[in-house]
Parts: C-alpha cells; structure tokens; sequence
C-alpha cells in the first residue's frame, strides 16, 4: 500500500495514539500530541496540492477537504492550548498524571475518530467512526470524575447512543432502499455509488431515512429538542474538549447530514429535506437565544451560544442554493475559529479565578488585560458585530435567503438579536466593573487564541479569492 | 420452504417484540436481567435463522456473538455488579405499567403503519423484520425514558441495539456492518459497566440516576 494523504490523516493520530498511551510523563507527551496534530493538520493541506485516489472506503473531494483541513487546523491550535492548560490543571492536582496519559491517547483517537469519519466513502464506515468520536469524548467529558463531569458524561453517553442508534436505522434504511437498484453487497453502502443511483431509489424509503438520519446525527449536532446533554458536557469536561466538541465534532455530525442531504436531493420524488433543516435550525437558534440569560456558568453559556450557531449554520444549509450554502459553509469554518479562540480564553479565565461560575468573575479587562480583551473580541465576533468575519457570514446568510423566505429570516435575525443582547449582559459583568476574585496573572498560551481571532477579522474585511473559489465549488456541490 | 422460512423467521422477530413489553412491566432488576438475557436469546435465534434461510454463514457469527455476550455474559456481569455494589433491586419507574404498556402499543402500531406502508415493494421478509425491528428500537428507547435506574437504562439500550441488529440482518447481503455493529455494542456495555458504573458506584452509594441529577451544574 502506498501511503499518500489520504491514509496519512489516518495513520498519523491513530499511530500516535498508541505511542502516547505507552509514554509517561506530562512535558513529553503534551509536546508529542502537538506535533502529531501539527503533522495531520500539514499532511491534510497537502490535499489540496495532490488529490489522492479515492477508493470503496476512502474518499477525497471538495466538500470534505474543506471539513479535513478546518477539522486538523483547530485540533493542532487546541494541542496548543491544551498543553499550557494540562500544564496548569496537573499543578492544581486537579487532573492526576495517570489520567494525563489516558488523555492524550484519547485526545488522537478522537482525531482519528473525526478524520476517519469525513473522509469515509462507506456510510457504515462513516458511522462507526462518529460512533468512536462520540465514545472517546464521553470518556474525556467524564475524565475529572466529579459528581458533575460523571452526570454530564452518562447523560452525553445515554443521549448521545440513542442519536447513534438512530442513525444506525437510517443507514440501514439507506441501505434497504439502494439494495434493489444496485445489489446486494459493499457497493451499496459507497458515496459515491449510492449517489450515482440515487435517482432510482425508492422516495418513501429515503423518507423515512432521512428523518432517522435527522434525529440521529442531529443529536450530535445540537439540534434544539435533541441537544440536552451538549450544555454539560461542555460545562464539565476539560476546557480543550469543550473547544473540540463546539468547533470540530459538531461540524462533523452536520458532514454526516449534508452528504445525506445531497442524496435525498438527487431523487426528484423524495421530500425536500430543506424545510425539516430549516425548521430545527431556527427552534435551535431562537431556543438557544432565549437560555442564553439564564446561565450562570460560563462554559455552559458558551456551549448553548454553539446551539444557536449550529441552528443558522443548518437554517443557512436547509435553505440551499449556491449563495446560502457558500454563507453556511463560511460560517462553520469562522463559528469553529471563534468559538474555540473563547474557549481558549474562558479555559484560561476559569484557572485564574478558579471557578466557571460568573458571578464570581469581573473586571477581567483591568486584572488581566490580555485575557479579558481576548474574551471581548471572541465575544464581539461571536454576537456578529461587524467587521469581523461572523458578520460577514451572518449577513450572508440573511441576505441570500431573505428575498425567498423573508418571515423565516425574520425569525433568524431576532433569534441572533436576543443572543446578542444575552452575551452583552454576561460580558458586561465579566470583563467590565469591580474585579472579583482571585487576579493572579495567567499562565497562558495566547498564540491560539489571538491566532484565530486574527483568521476570524482577516476574513471579515478580506476572503482570499482562492478560499471564495473552494467555498463556491463546494457550494455548487451541495445543491 | 418459501412459506415456512418466512413463517418461523416472522415468529421469531415477532417474539423478539412481545419479549421486549415483557421487560416494560418488571419491577425487579434481577427479573429485568433474566428478560433480557430471554431477548437476546430470542435474537440470537432469530439471526441465525436469516443466516440460514439467507444462505449467509458470516451471520452464523452474529448470531454467535448475541447468545454469548448478551445472552450469558453481561447478564451474569451485570448481576454480579448488583449483588457486589448492593444496588437497589427495586427498579423506579417515571410512569406506571399501565400507561407505560399503553405507550408501548402505539409506538408498535405507529413502527408498523410508517414500516409496512413505505416498503410496500420490498420483499415481504425485510419489510416485516424492518417495521418489527423498529417497534424494538422504539420500546428500547421508551424503556430509556420511563426508568430511573441507570442499570435498567443500560438493558434499554442494549435491547435497543438488539433492534438494530434484527434490522441489519434482515436487510439483505447488508456488508460489515454487522459485524462490526455488534463489535461496538460489546465495547460499549464494557464501556459501561466497567467504567460508568465503577466511577458512579465510587461517588455515590446508588447509581440511581436521580441522585445524580442532584448535582447538576445549574441547579445548586
């Protein structure tokens, strides 16, 4: 077998997973997991130079190198940040060594879990990999094995299953519906197979499959009556996971949906799977919004902010067309960017003053200047304030889909304007006034944080026409 | 032998059903093990039929893989787990039997109205296993709604994943998955009883799933 890319994305976090899980140790290991996401994260962007061969199980093609890169570019950044956060948790005898290890280890699996499921050509395949991801970050979310990380980690486990089983019937169904028309075996489970035949499928069976596929994968997206374990699990587990979960993992259950999607768009006689899309993502959106300012813990804020986001990334996806999908996709990639840059921050706010509770927080801007400017402008982009890049998506977003469903989109804005007004108020009392609580100076790693803040601004005040070209053909290529 | 494939193959995932209300109305953990070893037997049973009548020998394998882990293994490691931590025998329910059986009707009526009606040209064994198999992933999850303790909870799941596999194998030809599903039902029931169950039993004396509800983040 010639080792091109394509395995190399595989092979690098499932090789060095094993490695870590036999090194003892804090320094090495954190430095090794940094290297081995540095390695995948090149290897993926030379995707972009040679295109591989795809095969029965592997695929590569625009949609998901797009997915790959952003995938390995935030888990290499996170590596950073994890390590001066691990750092500072082992010191506080928060997190014992031996876990570190179990950490790290777990830490490439659920690289090799997430790369495995976007460049799978098997929907069985891609299956048992969201199945692997959403296991080892169970394990992860339960990791500091107090009374909350191990509610929060059953809860994600018992929630996050029942997604998977349902996903698992849909594919299934998938399967019952491609049988008769290209026949019994492996080729009836392949991408790029089903979506040649897709045509001629049974429109019941794919119905009934999608909305399987729905509820499953939408559980691990978020979606607003399905995302109930998403708030904990982030609030609870280690702050690096928390960025993983809302800037990688929920990307990639949302790539499981959208190849879905594409299918169900190739036959003529299925439902439109658009208007079942639209309608969570706006519940997820408006929902998300209101719970925005009742939270008292930061982390957990944040977590239902991802709700929100994930609701008009698949509002802006349910639309479809060209124009609404290119907003979409551009607001994946910058909500990835900025949400984990605020994590990065709150991970680090949450260490100086000891606690995640907000009321125990303030003035962050005059004790510790540098982070608390990072969590303002993380939380300036996140509100979609102009003129960074999630304004720019947002306002894509409206505008390519205002003139079709003007009532919708009215639903949309108001659902970002609560928001807006509910990070205000939070921030109000973090960042700014009397400080509270202990204002000893940060350990920090700022590189990632203000790397990403940089990407994010960049984007809203100029896109690179070779990114505009990618983003349009991937478009193009979601119908 | 058309007519009594279909015929025994239909009793035994129809069986697989009535098995799975049998587990809807105990109130006792040990007789919950018991049904559900009964289930995973009757699965066993049922997916070495298709193997046989499908001419598939790889679910031979499957079916293998159900009477040995799930029909003798985790029940027997399950109530060791009980006997060892001194969990609550007495299983608490959200709902009582009456409306949970209710419910539990409707929701195989509706898996056969939304099965039989949208495979009506499929053949008729995979259409029947399908909407049978869903009503048994739909009892699962409402067995998962309606009990508090988390080792019922778990059989829910687990008698879910029997659904899933009863519809797997009734798809026919269906590739790897099986196998590999299966795989993964194994790691996780290891995954719960040797981790969550340990980890809960070493923070709190029950693993009643409302003692952790207790701690949870916004409600202190």
């Amino acid at each position: 077998m010639i080792i091109d890319a394509l395995s190399g994305v595989l092979l690098i976090p499932a090789l060095s997973a094993c490695l870590l899980a036999a090194l003892p140790g804090y320094r090495l290991t954190s430095r090794l997991n940094v290297l081995a996401a540095f390695l995948s994260f090149v290897t993926a962007a030379s995707l972009f130079v040679v295109e591989p061969q795809s095969g029965p199980y592997l695929l590569v093609d625009d949609l998901n190198k797009v997915f790959i890169v952003l995938t390995t570019f935030v888990a290499f950044t996170t590596s950073v940040f994890s390590a001066s956060y691990i750092g500072h948790e082992i010191e506080i005898g928060r997190l014992k060594l031996t876990y570190v290890r179990f950490y790290h280890s777990m830490y490439q699996v659920l690289m090799f879990g997430m790369n495995l499921a976007l460049v799978a050509n098997n929907i069985g395949l891609m299956w048992v990999a969201i199945e692997l991801a959403t296991l080892t970050t169970v394990l992860m979310v339960g990791i500091y094995r107090t009374h909350e990380a191990l509610e929060a980690a059953w809860k994600y486990f018992i929630l996050g299953s029942v997604g998977i089983a349902l996903a698992l019937f849909g594919t299934i169904l998938i399967y019952m519906a491609a049988r008769p028309v290209i026949g019994e075996g492996l080729e009836a489970m392949v991408w790029t197979v089903l979506v040649a035949h897709a045509a001629k499928f049974d429109p019941a069976l794919l119905n009934v499959a999608f909305v399987f596929l729905l509820l499953g994968y939408g559980t691990k997206v978020g979606l607003a009556p399905l995302h109930a374990w998403l708030p904990d699990a982030h609030a609870e587990g280690p702050t690096p996971i928390s960025a993983v979960l809302s800037g990688l993992l929920l990307n990639v259950a949302l790539y499981a949906l959208l190849r879905f999607k594409m299918l169900l768009a190739l036959n003529p006689a299925a439902i439109a799977p658009g208007p079942l899309m639209v309608t969570m993502g706006l519940i997820s959106c408006v929902f998300a919004a209101f719970m925005l300012y009742r939270r008292r813990d930061i982390k957990r804020m944040f977590a239902y902010s991802s709700i929100e986001h994930m609701g008009i990334i698949v509002f802006a996806f349910g639309m479809g067309g060209p124009l609404a999908n290119f907003a979409g996709l551009l607001h994946m990639t910058m909500h990835s960017l900025t949400k984990s840059a605020i994590f990065f921050a709150v991970g680090h706010i949450a260490q100086v003053k000891g606690t995640q509770k907000i009321a125990d927080m303030g003035g962050l801007t005059v004790t510790n200047p540098v982070l608390g400017w990072g969590l303002v402008l993380g939380v300036v982009a996140i509100a979609g304030l102009p003129p960074l890049g999630i304004f720019m998506s947002e306002f894509l977003v409206v505008s390519s889909t205002f003139a079709r469903q003007p009532w919708l989109v009215m639903i949309l804005v108001f659902g970002i304007l609560v928001a807006l007004g509910g990070l205000f108020l939070r921030l109000n009392t973090i960042a700014f006034g009397e400080p509270r609580g202990p204002t000893a100076p940060a350990q920090a790693s700022y590189v990632p944080m203000f790397a990403h803040l940089a990407l994010v601004f960049m984007a809203g005040i100029y896109m690179p026409p070779v990114l505009v070209t990618g983003f349009q053909n991937v478009a193009r290529l979601l119908g | 032998m058309r007519g009594i494939s279909f015929d025994v193959a239909h009793m035994l995932a129809g069986s697989l059903v009535l098995v799975s209300f049998m587990q809807l109305y105990q109130d006792r953990l040990y007789a919950l093990l018991n049904i559900f070893a009964l289930h995973a037997l009757v699965l066993a049973a049922s997916v070495a039929w298709q193997a046989f009548i499908q001419d598939a020998p790889h679910l031979y394998l499957t079916a293998l893989i159900a009477l040995v882990f799930k029909a003798i293994v985790i029940p027997v490691a399950l109530h060791r787990i009980i006997v060892r931590l001194g969990i609550h025998r007495e299983i608490e329910t959200v709902v009582g039997v009456g409306p949970a059986m209710l419910l539990g009707m409707g929701l195989v009526a509706l898996a056969m109205v939304v099965m039989l009606r949208v495979t009506a040209e499929a053949d008729p064994l995979a259409r029947e296993d399908l909407a049978f198999a869903l009503s048994v992933v739909l009892l699962g999850l409402l067995m998962m709604v309606t009990r508090r303790n988390a080792v019922s909870q778990v059989i829910g799941f687990m008698s879910l994943e029997n659904g899933l596999v009863l519809a797997a194998t009734g798809a026919k030809g269906m590739p790897l998955v099986v196998e590999i599903s299966i795989a993964f039902s194994v790691l996780i029931a290891f995954i719960v009883i040797g981790i969550f169950l340990f980890r809960i039993r070493e923070r709190f004396d029950t693993v009643d799933v409302q003692a952790l509800d207790r701690f949870r983040g916004e409600r202190r």
